[in-house]
């Protein structure tokens, strides 16, 4: 691409400047071909682009008929539906900005957004949504209209300001004549630099931030990531994370109208895997977290599994893992080991695939966290063509991904294409494209600090491009990496992940910044070890009771004295190594402050919170007594004490600097 | 206010006229009394329990309700007719279904096809053409279906659509149980403690689900449970038995006042 940010911006492309002329190019084009699909009632329903167009009109009509302005904020609040996809658009062509809000937000954080963005309308998904708006609704004096999407269990509420979706659009189809014109009229004001979204970040330090996205930062990243994967009217997605999240919004509305594609939504939260296998998309993204829960499930099912077929899975993994990842590049692999291959697809790929819904994926992508590499080169040797991205809401999602027969586990790749990338002095990575967003809402300090005037983008994120390669990996939050008292660096996100590499942990938070040894928090995977203590007889009733048993401990020392041994030979990183660990009593958790929703790990709360166990850590007690606040899904709130056991690990010599 | 009148409960539900009357019940095994001249109703629409310590005779209630025992002495009244003796399932047909006190489903078969069972009483034709699965068998089955469906959606069963009950925990286990008295589409829904066994989040859930089903389909529940603050929280009216007697019979705050009912079951109270 070229030129600056500021000075060269990159024309619409057709004229296609805003989602709702997408739409209506698809219903032209595509009329016919499914555009949304969702599991109701046990059976899978679809509706066409047509109809789609039909729906968004009828809806956005309805919101003209209830008096929405351009310019305002309406918050959408559910899981994945359709009719919350279309209701985005059809907000946007009122001219009023669509704000999707994560679906699991306790009240509180509900109220701190809404009234940020002093949204006008909501459009939420169910009773639960709604009470929850309904609770916080004398702190927001700007909230005016309630729309709801599912009827059950609101007949008794008062409907002065509440109003059913089919309501809103029964009625924008019997106003159709009077109101077609103004809503026309509208769409046709909108251009490239309309606002297209605006998506809340997690924020895994202090408030969450309002970043706006016009619609040339949609469009364009959607046009590029989608030529570069040669994303097309046939591909198919499923709709799974959470809409609030600028990865939904890009491959469910951004790339889905870009290129015609159908997205299905499951059933409810808990049928995803199901309707991933019967849906059988071949276009996925999932975040680590989501693969490694595949393959512990799988792991932990093969050991239920007869004697023959377990030999049978592991004599064609293991030539899987040795040929599988080099066919999936196109890289020389002799006849026989490729006949071999062809005949563990018969019996264990192929299945093993389609019981992953995984049989047609044709591009994988996962981001947002490390991933193992052991998990990554799994899915691989499969033949599933996984690779990893690097994103940021800021950047419309792309900044860096793997291009096809480029892929390994332990970078994130290369440049997207339109993004240029610079790493400043400090390791920082900076970036610039035309999918970078417009700005924070409400607050021109962040603008400025995150944006400078060229255009370029900080990311907050230290990093290095690999030599011969031109891929750049990532190594840590910049303001997370710190020294050690010895001045040795710490990176405590690249320790944790080879912690969280390992299926009994779940979660690892490091601690040793400008002291002279590292200690740890460990949180153990409830599924993992659940399952080994009960093949062991190992009795339990609880996560607590589980994270206290010493074979537990045991076990997970091991895993950190494995870590450690690998630490000692990385010259930049061997001062990293945990001196003393112990298992949390409680998971961290987003309802509790101590993650954020993505589930990353927000380190100053966990670090104020838990402050007396980082002492005992970092003192020679072997037992603590602690007593930690937690809160319910409801939002009220308990304690809960135990008395923790401090393991000291095993450290190994450091392995001499490399010159 | 007469037996006739209907009205309106505080949460803006209409409670209609009389559905089931039990006028002196009197039911025994041999020489022992169960149920000692008992009369109470069921009004359209409402949540009715019935509380009393254990053995008081609230499950056998339960039975002379669906038909499973025939009381010596009584009269039973139905939608205005009184009711002869007659089978469960005869009584089922007329829109009486119930739930268990320790959980009754097939263990071998899925949730789907467990909640299919219960709308055999809306399944007309016969073996042989169920058999081929031909005509009016095929019509048949997908309009049960469908409604089978609706229920599995209500109850945020889909995800368990096809696990064998069996391998379910118990609390889900209580739900699919619901849901197959519920896929009948009952006038009068009998639950044998729903709760049983639960903890305090399942509790809650089922109660919601209990109030939704009163809600949203208007059907008329009759309960009977041990937790007495959810008897308290979701009930119109309450019978309390103990000894096979009724020892009192209202509001939950009228229960609750009651003398004779706090000495013999809710305790003395202390403070």
């Amino acid at each position: 691409m070229g030129g600056t940010g500021l000075t060269t911006k990159i024309a619409p492309t057709d004229g296609l400047d805003t989602i709702p002329k997408l739409l209506a190019r698809n219903a032209d084009l595509h009329g016919d071909k499914p555009a949304s699909r969702e599991k109701e009632f046990g059976i899978w329903q679809s509706w066409s682009w047509s109809e789609v167009a039909e729906e968004v009109n009828a809806l956005a009509l309805g919101l003209l008929a209830i008096d929405l302005k351009p310019g305002d904020h309406v918050a959408i609040i559910g899981r994945n539906r359709p009719a919350l996809y279309w209701a985005m658009v059809a907000v946007q062509c009122t001219g009023a900005v669509p704000v999707p809000l994560y679906q699991d937000a306790v009240a509180d954080e509900m109220a701190f957004v809404l009234d940020h963005c002093s949204a006008r309308f909501v459009i939420a998904e169910n009773q639960e949504q709604v009470d929850k708006v309904l609770d916080v609704q004398d702190q927001l004096p700007g909230l005016e209209q309630v729309v709801y999407l599912e009827p059950r269990g609101m007949r008794k509420y008062d409907h002065t300001t509440l109003h059913a979706y089919r309501d809103i659009q029964a009625e924008g189809r019997a106003g159709h004549d009077r109101l077609q014109p103004i809503l026309n009229e509208r769409m046709s004001t909108q251009d490239y630099d309309t606002t297209c979204v605006m998506l809340y970040t997690s924020g895994t330090t202090g408030r969450p931030k309002g970043v706006v996205l016009s619609n040339r930062s949609i469009i364009e990243a959607s046009r590029t990531s989608a030529d570069f994967d040669n994303l097309n009217v046939g591909d198919s997605v499923l709709a799974y994370l959470p809409m609030a999240w600028v990865g939904d919004f890009i491959f469910s509305v951004g790339q889905c109208y870009w290129t015609g594609f159908c997205v299905a939504c499951p059933e409810s939260p808990e049928t995803m895997q199901a309707d991933l296998k019967e849906i059988g998309p071949s276009y996925f993204f999932a975040p680590p977290r989501f693969f490694e829960g595949l393959l512990t499930t799988v792991m932990i099912r093969m050991e239920d599994a007869s004697n023959f077929k377990q030999k049978m899975f592991r004599y064609f993994m293991d030539h899987a893992k040795a040929v599988g990842g080099d066919m999936l590049d196109g890289k020389p692999v002799g006849t026989m080991d490729r006949l071999k291959y062809a005949l563990g697809n018969m019996f264990v790929y192929g299945p093993l695939k389609n019981q992953l819904g995984m049989t047609r994926v044709r591009v994988g992508y996962t981001a947002g966290e490390a991933i193992g590499p052991e998990i990554f080169d799994f899915y691989r040797s499969l033949g599933i063509n996984l690779k990893q991205l690097y994103g940021q809401t800021e950047a419309s999602v792309y900044v860096t991904v793997q291009p096809d027969g480029e892929v390994r586990a332990d970078t994130v790749g290369v440049p997207a294409p339109g993004v240029e990338i610079k790493i400043d002095d400090t390791g920082e990575v900076y970036y610039r494209s035309a999918g970078t967003f417009v700005e924070y809402y409400k607050n021109p300090e962040a603008t400025a600090s995150t944006k400078d005037a060229d255009g370029w983008v900080a990311t907050g994120d230290a990093g290095f491009f690999e030599e011969d390669t031109g891929h750049l990996k990532i190594i840590d939050r910049a303001k997370d990496v710190g020294k050690m008292a010895d001045g040795s660096m710490f990176a405590p996100k690249y320790v944790e992940n080879k912690l969280k590499f390992y299926p009994n942990i779940l979660e690892a938070v490091l601690f040793g910044a400008n002291n002279d040894k590292c200690v740890a928090f460990i949180n153990i995977d409830l599924e993992a070890v659940g399952n080994w203590a009960e093949r062991n007889n190992i009795g339990y009733a609880s996560y607590q009771e589980l994270a206290g048993n010493a074979q537990v401990l045991d076990a997970v020392q091991g895993h950190v004295e494995e870590v450690n041994a690998s630490l000692a030979n990385d010259p930049m990183l061997n001062g990293c190594q945990i001196h003393r660990f112990l298992i949390l009593h409680k998971e961290l958790d987003p309802d509790d402050g101590e993650m954020t929703r993505t589930r990353k790990v927000r380190r100053r709360i966990v670090d104020e919170k838990y402050n007396d166990l980082i002492v005992a850590l970092n003192g020679d007690v072997g037992e603590i007594h602690t007593e930690t606040e937690v809160t319910y899904e409801d939002g009220r709130k308990g304690s809960i004490s135990a008395n923790l056991q401090i393991r000291d690990a095993n450290v190994f010599p450091r392995r001499a600097e490399a010159a | 206010m007469s037996l006739d009148d209907s009205y309106t409960t505080p949460d803006g539900r209409t409670i209609g006229g009389v559905l089931m009357e039990m006028k002196n019940i009197t039911l025994r095994f041999g020489g022992v009394t169960a149920i000692e001249d008992i009369s109470f109703d069921i009004r359209e629409g409402e949540i009715r329990a019935i509380i009393g310590p254990n053995g008081a005779g609230k499950s056998s209630m339960l039975n002379v309700i669906n038909g499973f025992y025939h009381p010596q002495d009584g009269e039973i009244w139905y939608k205005g007719e009184r009711r002869q003796a007659m089978k469960p399932h005869a009584i089922a047909r007329q829109g009486i279904a119930r739930t268990f006190q320790n959980i009754a489903l097939f263990n071998g078969m899925s949730t789907l096809d467990n909640i299919m069972t219960g709308r055999l009483t809306h399944m007309k034709s016969n073996m042989i053409l169920q058999a081929i699965w031909k005509g009016p068998a095929e019509r048949e089955e997908t309009v049960n279906r469908e409604k089978v469906e609706e229920v599995i959606d209500f109850l945020e069963i889909q995800s368990i659509r096809k696990t064998p009950v069996g391998r379910l925990p118990y609390g889900l286990q209580k739900r699919v149980e619901l849901a197959r008295a519920l896929a009948a589409e009952p006038s009068l829904l009998l639950l044998d403690e729903p709760m049983a066994g639960m903890n305090v989040e399942e509790k809650e859930d089922m109660s919601r689900f209990i109030l939704d089903v009163n809600d949203e389909f208007g059907t008329t529940i009759a309960l009977i449970e041990h937790d007495m603050g959810v008897v308290m929280d979701i009930s119109d009216r309450v019978v309390v038995m103990d000894y096979g007697k009724k020892i009192g019979d209202g509001t939950p705050a009228e229960v609750r006042a009651n003398q004779e009912v706090i000495d013999a079951y809710l305790g003395v109270s202390h403070d």
